[in-house]
């Protein structure tokens, strides 16, 4: 098994992907949390934002997070053609 | 089945759930027009407790199987729906379900540390495990560690440590199937422990991972409905909103006004609370006398003779109760387990005290803010309150100091966030489950849709916490005891523990200072105070066991798989034939479950504690092995023991330095951390170990240079093939 300059690509471009939502998540959880006094003060639709990000906000962005992962890398495989077949 | 492609399965699993759910909710309507027929709520209880347990044990019994790849895995064939499903009933305990409302309720901002946590470490799953480890594709997490690192030392590890970690938390799910079925049957409770027991086998003995799966995306289909229907009513009823998660800002925002008006002494409300509160301050100040004279005589050595003195009064007032010219059943019942759970050492007296003193303490405070984030420790408020004319340079030593306690409370808050997150992503029951979808692709997708389906729940309960409290300033608070909201006076009776009023300031109207409230009653009561029937009552504890047995099923698999696939097959007897490896595999699934049921039949203490220690456990031992073992190739076998011991070791080296149920002070705490988040030096400790060790001795050799790209690509052209049968 020889990896090409093809396949290198496909694990660089999935290690900066994985950086990027990496950084997502850690700004959404210990940013947010480590700010949640400040943040207080800005009261949206009732709830003070430091609050909601614990509460929900920092909930969505994972989901969304995940959920783009997937979407992202699965068709990247298919441009790598490192696919599986149908089942 | 065999035959279906597996589009055709997953169209046929979706007729099949589809027409489950229908027939659940129809079997509640029946119920429901039963209970309007004045069948009694106790027998309501049984029928649905006996009806999903019949269901499940249904379920398990079609799932039967004698095949190793169905047995361990469900034949890789799981689609990424279902398989969200099924993660989410593993991963959600019964303490998610019936606990986390109530924790919300107690410790507003500061609680959503395991909203956070539990959800977060889905993340790392997505980006860092679970499409690597379907590619691996084998059938256990030691599986990977043996493969990966060669030789049985990192397997072993491996193996331990996910057996600790398991364990601790399986003993937890049964002690909570045992409440519940106690507590909705009337059965004693060592009596529900291994009723529920017979509920967790019927699941997973006959037909392991493959039962295990189906049933638990039944359990996730029924403890959603249960979780969500009460807060959907009972956002309508106190918001006129039926979205909850949008709804509640609004209550949040009243509760905050009251918070205001409780603490305020010059408001109506606010002055009979701060006699209530005066009430609680000086019973702090009784207990610590108390504790005073109890230290005092344990520093002249008549400790022993203190203890034996202050069990004698208890008996006396025993006593002098029977001797009553009219006896008090219930004072004489309540005198006698005093007795009989009387502190046996100086020690364990002090502590009950001390809990009392606390107890007090919290209740002779104001009300802290729901929203606030690290609140400090009020210092600078009481400066003003006892020198109303303190200087600056006083006020700013008091600031500085509160300064200081919100930012200890601060830290801990994103240790305990950063140990849960890394823990979700390292116990190996969930873990396991992305072995079982059909390829890298369904088991990326499987982690979003395992982390939307828990996600529903994690995104309501903070809600039902805002909204409970709504409810229970607005309408509890300030009302006569002669006229109390039925639920309080029903729950009261039920359980003291859970729900207790007391008249302590005897002006006929209850503070909020004289209202207790237990964690698990928030999700238990939300039915009553939301005006819904008993039937939904009984929904919402069917959810509860759903969510209980389901952890518990996977958990024990993980335990029997790592001893019986790990242990048996792997190190003792390779040339295991199939036969013999499902039969072992079963037999040590019925001894782990009746040890851990026999432990929880126990009633161990600091349950809790041990559940959080478990993330911590799982997370230093297994995440840095696991993940350099994807990302780096240079990760050796050395590195990988070194660095898994260094991990449990450093881990629990704090737990036993820092807890005090091990004999720990809180005065060893390194950056005033909690032992909770011990996980937070596990982990650089960890990755430290695999990385020193790995680079003092040799790289590793091609074959396994080879299996870490087979991993990496989902598909590779004259590829290894690693994936068992």
């Amino acid at each position: 098994m020889q990896l090409t300059d093809k396949h290198r690509e496909y694990w660089r471009r999935n290690l900066n992907l994985t950086g990027i939502l990496l950084a997502i998540w850690f700004v959404a959880t210990f940013v947010a949390s480590f700010y949640a006094r400040e943040l207080n003060e800005i009261v949206i639709a009732g709830f003070p934002l430091g609050f909601y990000m614990g509460a929900q906000g920092s909930l969505i962005i994972y989901v969304l997070v995940i959920w783009f992962y997937a979407k992202r890398m699965n068709k990247m495989d298919q441009e790598y053609g490192v696919h599986e077949g149908e089942d | 089945m065999t035959a279906l492609t597996q589009s055709q399965f997953f169209a046929q699993l979706k007729r099949y759930y589809t027409f489950y759910t229908g027939g659940f909710i129809a079997f509640v309507i029946v119920l429901a027009i039963l209970e309007q027929m004045g069948v009694t709520p106790k027998v309501l209880g049984y029928l649905f407790l006996a009806a999903t347990i019949a269901l499940y044990a249904g379920i398990g019994i079609m799932s039967k199987t004698a095949d190793v790849s169905e047995y361990y895995v469900a034949g890789r064939r799981v689609p990424a729906l279902f398989n969200g499903m099924a993660t989410g009933a593993d991963w959600m305990s019964a303490a998610s379900f019936i606990g986390m409302a109530g924790t919300l309720y107690a410790a507003g901002y500061d609680g959503l540390a395991f909203v956070m946590g539990w959800t977060g470490g889905y993340v790392l799953v997505a980006l860092f495990l679970a499409p690597y480890l379907r590619k691996f594709g084998q059938f256990t997490i030691p599986d990977f560690l043996g493969a990966r690192y060669g030789g049985n030392i990192p397997r072993t590890i491996g193996v331990i440590a996910a057996i600790i970690a398991s364990f601790v938390y399986v003993v937890a799910q049964i002690y909570g199937v045992g409440l519940i079925t106690s507590r909705f049957t009337g059965m004693e409770f060592q009596v529900g422990v291994f009723a529920g027991l017979a509920g967790i086998l019927v699941c997973s003995f006959l037909g392991g991972m493959r039962a295990v799966t189906w049933t638990q995306v039944a359990q996730y289909i029924i403890l959603i409905i249960a979780y969500m229907i009460p807060v959907v009513w009972l956002s309508v009823k106190d918001t006129g909103n039926p979205i909850p998660q949008i709804a509640y800002g609004q209550a949040l925002q009243a509760v905050t006004v009251k918070e205001k008006e409780l603490n305020d002494p010059s408001s109506v409300l606010g002055a009979k609370e701060a006699e209530v509160r005066a009430l609680h301050k000086a019973k702090q100040t009784e207990w610590e006398d108390k504790i005073k004279t109890l230290d005092a005589a344990v520093a002249t050595g008549t400790g022993a003779q203190f203890l034996a003195d202050a069990r004698a009064k208890v008996e006396t007032e025993l006593a002098e109760l029977k001797a009553a010219p009219a006896p008090d059943a219930k004072k004489i019942a309540a005198k006698e387990k005093d007795l009989k759970e009387f502190p046996p050492t100086p020690d364990a007296l002090k502590a009950k005290w001390k809990k009392a003193a606390d107890g007090a303490k919290a209740k002779a405070g104001p009300v802290s803010a729901h929203a606030a984030a690290f609140s400090g420790k009020g210092a600078e408020k009481k400066l003003l309150k006892d020198n109303p004319s303190a200087g600056a340079e006083e006020i700013a030593k008091a600031r500085a100091e509160d300064e200081k306690a919100a930012n200890i409370k601060r830290n801990n808050f994103l240790a305990l966030v950063l140990c849960l997150m890394v823990g979700t992503a390292s116990l190996p029951h969930i873990l396991m489950r992305y072995y079982t979808t059909p390829s890298v692709r369904e088991a990326r997708t499987s982690v979003f849709w395992s982390l939307f389906f828990i996600f529903l729940l994690y995104f309501t309960a903070p809600a039902l916490a805002v909204l409970a409290k709504f409810e229970i300033y607005h309408h509890l608070v300030g009302s006569s005891f002669a006229s109390l909201p039925a639920w309080v006076a029903n729950w009261s009776a039920v359980d003291a523990s859970l729900m207790k009023v007391v008249d302590m300031n005897k002006d006929g109207l209850i503070q909020l200072a004289e209202i207790t409230i237990g964690p698990d009653l928030i999700v238990l009561a939300t039915p009553e105070i939301a005006g819904l029937p008993y039937v939904v009552s009984g929904l919402v504890a069917a959810g509860g066991l759903a969510a209980a047995l389901s952890t518990a099923d996977g958990l024990l698999l993980t335990i029997a798989n790592a001893l019986s696939h790990d242990v048996y097959y792997k190190m003792i007897d390779p040339n295991a034939s199939t036969v013999r490896r499902l039969s072992v595999s079963k037999a040590l699934l019925l001894v782990v479950a009746v040890l851990a049921a026999y432990t929880a039949s126990l009633k161990p203490g600091d349950i809790l504690f041990l559940v959080g220690a478990a993330f911590s456990l799982a997370a230093s031992a297994f995440f840095p092995a696991l993940v350099l073992g994807v990302f780096w190739k240079r990760a050796n076998k050395l590195g990988a023991i070194v660095g898994m011991l260094a991990g449990l070791g450093v881990c629990m080296y704090y737990m036993y330095a820092t807890y005090d149920f091990f004999g720990g002070v809180a005065a060893n705490e390194w950056f005033n951390i909690k032992p909770i988040a011990a996980g937070v030096f596990g982990l650089p400790a960890g990755f430290l170990g695999v990385i020193l060790g790995s680079l003092l001795s040799p790289a590793p050799a091609k074959e396994v240079q080879e299996l870490v790209d087979h991993v990496r690509y989902p598909n590779l052209e004259g590829d290894i093939d690693t994936q068992a049968a």
